[in-house]
């Protein structure tokens, strides 16, 4: 029986397919109240008043808190988990996000006030009678606007609206002799638009104190739950960690949103041992487009050389990287090592060199979304090689191929060394686009690009050949680069007396399919049947600790972590069997769920050597009793997902419409536990990128108003905007976690965006227009079709 | 101000005295405690919500509990008929059509709808069917495989 690498049905369907998931807001608790917020509807104003008084009256209101009662009680704001320096070595500006705030509000959407009540419409109505003064401030939107003399400033202390600034790879010097030097040059001038993450399960959050025991109990809709525990306690709340336990139940959707602490997480907790009764808090949409984490957000000019052979000489970056008014949980690594870090792209780019300003401005914090500064990274390496392509009159295939670093196995050769300070690990890119092409038909595609044209269709095809950087991440390392927090994963493997196997791992499984896929890995090391493992998440009193799910890091991390605790298991059941078939422990082999004596038919079951690990009469001496067994895994490296996807679109010249024909996306993810499973994660991301190429954007006006905060004015990809996905792979392992496995949450949305937008450049050839900023609209293709 | 309401709920009836303002909605979910139907945005547009009032999908935040007075409504909870799944449930979990599960029970209620008055749709017409529920997870390719499967398995029996 082998389970890894088959497409196992998931365990966890049956309760979301018959209704019986329990989300957050489904969860009811004795005598529990409901919060609501009050936000400010200006992105920037002094806040002159609050009056609650009349609020105060209204039925069912139990209890109002504003800024000035959270300022006065001693509160911390909410942390930033990562710290980035200023390039003179200054540390970043970091300026406090209070749970409620009492002076100024610095985006739309800013929480001042806080109603609870005996029910949910009540709340809602008391909150409408809060009325607060505001003065009105001018607010600026975009980043690099934000830097300019005589910008509104987001922080007094924060002059030009810098939170840090940031250089990494080869000497600048280097790098503009290079660039200067070259035979040709592609220069873009783009903005890596805003979107948001926009998880169908809105956040929510139930604060639960008790009063007989001084425990607290935070439900909540995380990715992340003892990083939020451990936030909440020791930076914002200063109450004590063990006394309070964080569960994160079922969670529809993050995409990155999740992962961060937020602040009505440590409000409804704390203010729930002020009234002594539960706290139910609920996002409204409106209310999660102006508070959940946005993404993205660039304004970038990337420049790259090129020598007469179409080799890539270097590459030049000047970013500008929105953070929005507050630094979100992990904001600054964002766009400096997740994003700086993978500019080296699949290319051998000899000289690379990014100098970036992390800005803050009147708009919602923006933090890491579905792939995290990689599709940044991507999109931008990815846009220059189309363009490169048609500027220099070669096949954008070929451009690549010539391009690419040799294959590399990571075992018998090394790993390669970028520019950019990252060594990846493992890897044949030459093959990923080989594949894809074969796919797509490359050359039958071409005659029949040209004969469309002529018959006046407007046919186009966009590369994207990507690598990211998962597997998140060997603590030292990202201790070194500003991280506050370890990025390893732990877990406990628990066979029970009767040979039933509980795993408690700290990853979060909200939509990816831990307890089917980390299952298969469990029920196939100890060989016996799915239905006898179950895997626990998302509750700090029953998993020891964890650092969650994100960066695609589940597997890799926390699957390393159960291989860990699996082989302690199968070492100490191999001293017991040793004992019960009077043999040394050497000569035992366990294979299909027992040990047997090599060479013999002696064998014992793993089923007994459990029940005699908890009945231990006849047991070896100076073993103890129990099977039970907690592993941490600390990844020696990051893991290189890498791939190839390919669009073909046709655009209409009437409507300017940009119709996706075909989408191919080759993904080497590395080993696979569940085909199944990793296509349907890189059909989500696919649909995800696409979304950011053809639809999604935030609309800010120039006061800070978002102006498409709802889903009837943010487009997302709906079920006829989208094709079927041709998706097939490569494997090349990796050579540095026991699985060997890279991880596969995030590759599709850092793959398909450039391939769309080049897809659609390379239709609109005949308009001889190389660049239209993202989202394509068929307003912003009909306007290059009719010369506007 | 309290008004009566009566409406029948995965077979089983009810009456209750509801706020007149409540919606449907919020009356399976905050009243009768059936969460399976969930709630996505404020504007009718995800489709979470999705019930099958009188047979007829409907996105139940747009209605008011009252308005459904006298009707029939099924929630996913009522899919299953004696501890057997219906097709559609059958079908997303065979062709892997959900992640999180948020937006599942909004796509089957509506492919119900659907394959209630086209029992074999192409592709393409069941995008079109489904072009009112998001789902941010599964990029809706193994969705449409879903409700494929159960067409056929329902055109078979």
């Amino acid at each position: 029986m082998t389970l890894i690498g088959t497409s196992v049905k998931r365990v966890e369907d049956k309760r979301f397919i018959t209704g019986k998931g329990r989300y957050t807001d489904d969860i009811v608790l004795p005598q529990m109240t409901f919060a609501y917020f009050v936000r400010s509807p200006y992105a920037h104003a002094n806040i002159k008043s609050v009056d609650i008084s009349s609020a105060s009256e209204m039925d069912g209101v139990v209890k109002i808190y504003t800024g000035k009662d959270i300022a006065e009680s001693g509160i911390n704001g909410v942390p930033c988990g990562w710290q980035v320096d200023f390039k003179n070595g200054d540390t970043m500006k970091e300026p406090p996000h209070p749970l409620l705030v009492a002076d100024k509000v610095r985006h739309a959407g800013d929480a001042v006030a806080v109603v609870i009540a005996e029910t949910y419409a009540q709340a809602k109505d008391a909150a409408e009678s809060v009325m607060v003064d505001y003065e009105v401030l001018p607010a600026v939107v975009n980043a690099k606007a934000a830097t300019q003399e005589g910008a509104p400033l987001v922080h007094e202390d924060a002059p030009n609206n810098l939170c840090f600034d940031w250089e990494l790879g080869n000497p600048k010097a280097e790098v503009d002799a290079a660039i200067e030097g070259s035979h040709h040059v592609t220069t873009l001038d783009f903005i890596n638009q805003r979107v948001i993450p926009n998880a169908i399960e809105p956040r929510s959050a139930i604060g639960h104190f008790e009063g007989h025991n001084d425990r607290y109990t935070l439900y909540t809709t995380s990715q992340n739950p003892h990083l939020t525990r451990l936030l909440m306690c020791a930076f914002v709340l200063g109450i004590p960690e063990h006394k309070v336990r964080v569960v994160s139940p079922d969670v529809g959707g993050g995409f990155g949103s999740k992962i961060f602490h937020y602040i009505e997480e440590a409000l409804v907790t704390w203010a729930s041992k002020q009234i002594g009764r539960p706290i139910k808090w609920t996002a409204e949409r409106s209310e999660s487009f102006v508070t959940d984490a946005h993404g993205r957000d660039h304004v970038t000019k990337a420049e790259m050389g090129f020598d007469k052979d179409g080799k890539i000489t270097a590459l030049r970056v000047k970013t500008y990287a929105n953070l929005g008014a507050y630094l979100s949980t992990f904001a600054p690594a964002v766009p400096t090592w997740l994003h700086g870090t993978l500019l080296q792209g699949l290319y051998t780019t000899p000289l690379i060199h990014i100098d970036l300003e992390a800005v803050f401005t009147h708009t919602t914090a923006v933090d890491a979304y579905r792939g995290a500064g990689r599709p940044e990274a991507t999109y931008l390496l990815e846009r220059l090689l189309d363009t490169a392509a048609l500027e220099m009159g070669t096949d954008p295939a070929e451009l690549r191929l010539k391009n690419f670093i040799q294959p590399f196995d990571g075992v018998t050769q090394e790993g390669y060394q970028t520019q950019v300070a990252l060594q990846y690990d493992s890897g044949n890119y030459h093959e990923v686009l080989h594949k894809a092409l074969k796919m797509v038909g490359y050359e039958d595609f071409r005659a029949e690009q040209k004969a469309a044209r002529e018959n006046g269709k407007l046919l186009g095809i966009g590369f994207s050949t990507y690598i990211e950087a998962c597997g998140i991440a060997p603590s030292a390392v990202v201790g070194s680069l500003g991280a506050r927090a370890g990025l390893y994963e732990s877990a406990q493997v628990r066979v029970q007396p009767t040979g039933k196997v509980s795993v408690f791992t700290g990853a979060h499984s909200h939509g990816q399919g831990h307890e089917t896929t980390f299952a298969q890995v469990v029920a196939d090391k100890f060989g016996i049947p799915l239905e006898d493992v179950e895997i626990v998440h998302g509750d700090s009193e029953s998993v020891a600790f964890g650092m969650g799910t994100y960066g695609s890091r589940s597997l890799a991390v926390g699957g390393s972590a159960i291989v860990k605790s699996i082989e302690k298991v199968l070492e100490k059941g191999a001293k017991i069997a040793a004992h019960k078939l009077e043999c040394s422990a050497e000569d035992l082999e366990y294979a299909g769920g027992k040990w047997t004596v090599k060479g013999t038919d002696k064998s014992i079951s793993f089923g007994d050597i459990s029940l005699t690990a908890y009945v231990p009469h006849d047991y070896p001496t100076g073993v103890e009793p129990g099977l039970d067994f907690s592993s941490f895994y600390d990844p020696t490296n990051f893991t290189y997902p890498f791939g190839a996807h390919i669009a073909i679109v046709e655009v209409d010249k009437d409507t300017g419409k940009v119709t996706l024909k075909r989408f191919i996306a080759v993904d080497d993810v590395g080993n696979v536990i569940n085909p199944m499973i990793v296509d349907g994660q890189i059909h989500g991301g696919v649909a995800q990128g696409i979304g950011q190429a053809l639809f999604e954007g935030t609309i800010y006006d120039e006061s800070g108003q978002l102006l498409n905060a709802s889903y009837m004015d943010y487009v997302m990809p709906r079920a006829d905007d989208l094709p079927n996905f041709e998706v097939d792979r490569t494997v090349t392992p990796c050579p540095h976690n026991p699985l060997g496995v890279k991880g596969a949450g995030e590759a599709g949305c850092i793959g398909a965006t450039p391939a769309v937008v080049n897809a659609v450049m390379d239709a609109l050839t005949p308009y001889g227009i190389h660049d239209i900023e993202m989202p394509v609209t068929s307003q912003k293709v009909w306007n290059v079709i009719n010369g506007n | 101000m309290q008004v009566e309401v009566s409406l029948t709920v995965n077979g089983k009836l009810y009456k209750q005295n509801v706020e007149p303002r409540m919606l449907l909605v919020q009356f399976l979910r905050d009243e009768l405690r059936l969460t399976g139907t969930h709630i996505g945005c404020d504007t009718s547009s995800c489709g979470a919500c999705t019930v099958l009032l009188d047979g007829k999908a409907l996105k139940s935040c747009t209605m008011l509990a009252v308005q459904a007075n006298g009707k029939s409504v099924k929630t996913i909870e009522g899919m299953a008929e004696n501890g057997a799944l219906h097709p559609l449930q059958e079908g997303f979990h065979q062709e892997h059509g959900l992640q999180c599960g948020f937006c599942t029970p909004g796509m089957i209620m509506t492919a119900a709808d659907l394959l209630s008055h086209n029992p074999s749709p192409n592709e393409h017409e069941i995008r079109e069917a489904l072009e009112g529920n998001f789902c941010r997870c599964t990029g809706y390719h193994n969705i449409v495989k879903s409700v494929q499967y159960a067409a056929n398995k329902m055109q078979a029996s």
